[in-house]
């Protein structure tokens, strides 16, 4: 049976500007706001613009991605025909290989592709943070008779040197790709989200089948645009998040506590669907402040909670004052700390008088350019003892003790990678 | 498993006032973020259980909604499966459900066509986790031929709601008095109950030729004398909700750490319909103490010693005060509400002032949510 559109969604990243975060984790299984995880959004987008048939390409640290989508119940993705298939890299006859790019994963699950004979394939990466209705974007894709049409978005100004943009006509028709120029002529970002005709797209992947590293945006678009192919620009102008750094992370949990956020999960249509299995109410006990705050469900808070993103099961101790931090699922803190300006992972323990962004800004010495924006950033299942105090700039990973603190004290820049999660 | 589950959930109680009006009793929303029935759904599929009939009649709509999916409880199963019965004409009958032993014997075939040698009763209206499968091993090692599971009361309850039991050393029971006026005992029987389904199947069809038809007083206590009845006794907490203050008290129950600890941490879980909804906010001027808040809340006033069902907003500058707030309610600015109930899906208007001062007071505004 034939299916008009079916999407091919990228989740085989590291995202290695996460950090710690993606130490143990593919970037689209990370946790956001609350009780999501980053594909979450890609995945709702695709069934609530009728797509029912996705296919996930995995490859770094597949484990956590592969349980969060399973059979693919929670997005209705559990169908007799189409549904949600998760594509790893496999073993062949002969060129076994990981894949080299993103062109090349879909290249290399051509046939899963070829079973559905679709009219068109949505290509979507799974680590941006946004609500789109694919079928508009297939309505102009339609209406322009285009080959391939790439979702842009204007950006200002003075940031355009740092993206791939693209110069368009008034019909949208791209005439020109720059590849972050120092002079844009235009300020259209490309999204990283396509619809390709399927019989464009399969013949341009066999074409640079010997490309190495084989990338839409490098190779296969420009190749098809210098083949005389129709490439349109569909521009999209609600909310979009790379959530590809630390900072950008940390920023777009921040905006969802605002008054009326720019990205509003509290719309009844268009809803964000997640695996998940705390259904209980969150508890909050006497004489506590919460103000500007999203909390999971069944979150037990007997301290302060201000400007932050706490996600289901967290747990904050009596005395203890969270700030424009973000705590993940399950994560324990104990009583009388102070935390300030960092993003916890799941399932960590803290223990008492604990405080967290203490002294000043220093550069990391880990990598200074992944560990910036003074967060504290502690990795999935670790461990900290109690009184200890850790600067900005910082990294935790693994079960610590006392021994790995000097005077109580985990300085600006520094830190700590050990082995074994709580 | 040994065992075919059947929940009773039929029934409405006058003493839930208008709480009842809009639904059964098993779709009561309780604790914040579930139903009645799945406490006794949660623990048929916990103790290994596949197949259930869910057996209603009174206003289902709220029910049968809940119950459209059995995914949740993990029952969808090629072996087994999730039944919901409401009465039917049939060529031979055209009756409403005339009492809970009838609500069983209309579905008869249900039972017949089973294989599994033992089924489990429970009803549907109570808040309680019990490994059912504890009580067949005490059912089979006392060789009964029923077996009702029994809790003590504290001292001094009033349980002239109840069934109320006496039993002999060995817990065969000797006594069973349904809602007494002067009860001589505090030990009650919690509406469930563990039998072998060929016994039940003789039993019923016994029953129905004399038409006879409520399963308490023309089962239980009639043949108390001539089969063996035991008592299981539990422990753990259970809770029936059938008047307005037992609901109320059932969800305060759950401001305490050691309930809360024992449904939503302790293992195995109560399951629940999912419904996606985004985690609770707190804006700018909220504050809330000892309380509990469901997924989908926004929170801008006050709260304190209250339960926020899914969905509630409340505006700015309200207070919130010793109340139950049940599902998807709009509360305007500025308005208090204390001892109260509010029903689902109300709407209630900026600077209103409700108070239940000689009791609970449920308000059920029907506003409209939008004036275009």
């Amino acid at each position: 049976m034939k299916k008009e559109m079916i999407a091919m969604l990228l989740a085989g990243g590291q995202g290695s500007r996460l950090g710690v975060l993606t130490a143990d984790m593919a970037k689209p299984a990370v946790q956001f706001g609350g009780k999501y995880r980053i594909i979450d959004f890609p995945l709702s987008n695709c069934i609530n613009s009728g797509i029912d048939t996705v296919g996930v390409l995995t490859q770094y640290q597949p484990l956590r991605l592969n349980t969060h989508i399973g059979i693919g119940i929670p997005w209705d993705l559990d169908r007799n025909y189409g549904g949600v298939s998760v594509l790893p890299p496999y073993e062949k006859g002969e060129n076994s290989e990981w894949y080299t790019g993103t062109a090349n994963a879909i290249y290399q699950n051509l046939r899963f592709i070829e079973e559905y004979d679709p009219e068109y394939v949505l290509i979507l990466s799974g680590d941006h943070i946004y609500k789109m209705d694919y079928e508009v974007m297939l309505d102009f894709h339609k209406s322009h008779n285009a080959d391939i049409t790439i979702a842009t978005m204007p950006v200002p100004w003075e940031e355009a040197s740092r993206f791939g943009l693209v110069v368009a006509d008034e019909d949208g028709r791209i005439t020109e790709f720059e590849e972050k120029p120092a002079n844009p002529k235009s300020n259209l970002a490309s999204m990283g989200i396509y619809i390709f005709n399927w019989k464009t797209l399969k013949q341009s992947l066999l074409d640079k089948s010997e490309q190495p590293n084989c990338d839409f945006g490098k190779h296969v678009i420009p190749y098809c645009h210098e083949q005389g192919k129709g490439v349109y620009s569909w521009q999209f102008t609600g909310y979009w998040k790379d959530v590809g750094t630390l900072g950008s992370y940390w920023e777009a949990n921040m905006e969802l506590v605002d008054l009326v956020p720019e990205f509003n999960l509290y719309e009844e249509y268009w809803k964000i669907y997640t695996q998940y299995d705390n259904i209980e109410p969150q508890y909050i006990a006497d004489s506590t402040k919460i103000e500007r705050s999203i909390i999971g469900e069944g979150a037990e808070i007997y301290g302060e909670v201000i400007n932050s993103v706490l996600g289901a099961g967290v747990s904050i101790g009596k005395g203890t004052v969270v700030r424009d931090s973000i705590i993940m699922q399950n994560t324990k803190i104990g009583e009388n700390c102070t935390i300030d300006k960092s993003i916890v992972a799941e399932k960590c323990s803290i223990g008492d008088n604990v405080m967290f962004g203490v002294g000043e800004s220093k550069e990391s010495k880990l990598n200074a350019s992944v560990y910036a924006f003074d967060l504290v950033t502690v990795a999935e299942g670790s461990v900290i003892p109690s009184g200890v105090r850790v600067g900005k700039n910082t990294a935790i990973k693994g079960v610590t003790c006392e021994a790995d603190y000097p005077d109580h004290m985990l300085d600006g820049g520094e830190f700590i990678l050990k082995e074994g999660q709580a | 498993m040994k065992a075919v589950g059947i929940i009773l959930a039929g029934g409405n109680n006058s003493r839930m006032e208008s709480l009842s009006n809009k639904r059964a009793i098993a779709a009561m929303p309780v604790c914040g973020s579930y139903r009645c029935v799945d406490f006794a759904l949660s623990n048929m599929t916990n103790s290994g259980i596949k197949t259930v009939a869910v057996l209603s009649q009174y206003n289902a709509r709220s029910l049968n909604e809940h119950l459209s999916s059995s995914k949740w409880w993990d029952f969808g199963r090629k072996q087994g499966g999730l039944y919901v019965f409401t009465p039917t004409v049939t060529a031979t009958n055209s009756w409403w459900y005339r009492g809970t032993a009838d609500a069983i014997w209309q579905n008869l075939d249900f039972l017949k066509k089973r294989h599994e040698p033992y089924v489990v009763i429970a009803s549907g209206d109570c808040v309680y986790k019990l490994d059912y499968d504890k009580v067949l091993d005490y059912h089979i090692e006392k060789k009964a031929d029923i077996t009702v599971v029994c809790k003590e009361m504290p001292a001094g309850t009033d349980v002239s709601r109840f069934g109320v039991v006496r039993m002999n050393e060995e817990s065969r029971i000797t006594e069973f008095e349904e809602k007494p006026m002067v009860a001589h005992s505090n030990t009650v029987s919690c509406g469930i109950y563990v039998i072998r389904r060929r016994q039940l199947i003789e039993m019923l069809e016994k029953c129905a030729e004399e038409n006879r038809w409520n399963f308490v007083n023309d089962i239980i206590l009639r043949y108390k004398n001539l089969k063996r009845i035991y008592a299981y006794k539990t422990d753990g907490y259970w809770s029936n909700i059938s008047t307005v203050d037992s609901y109320y008290d059932t969800n305060m129950d759950f401001l305490k750490p050691d309930v809360r600890k024992y449904f939503f941490k302790d293992e195995p879980r109560i399951y629940s319909k999912q419904e996606d909804l985004p985690p609770a906010k707190y804006n700018a001027g909220s504050s809330v103490s000892n309380s509990l808040i469901s997924a989908g809340c926004i929170v801008n006033g006050k709260v304190e010693n209250s339960l926020l069902f899914k969905n509630v907003y409340v505006g700015n500058n309200c207070v919130i005060k010793n109340s139950i707030i049940l599902n998807e309610v709009y509360i305007g600015d500025n308005t208090h509400i204390e001892n109260c109930i509010v029903e689902s899906r109300d709407t209630l208007k900026a600077n209103m002032y409700y108070s239940g001062d000689d009791g609970i007071k449920i308000i059920a505004e029907h506003n409209k949510r939008y004036n275009i």
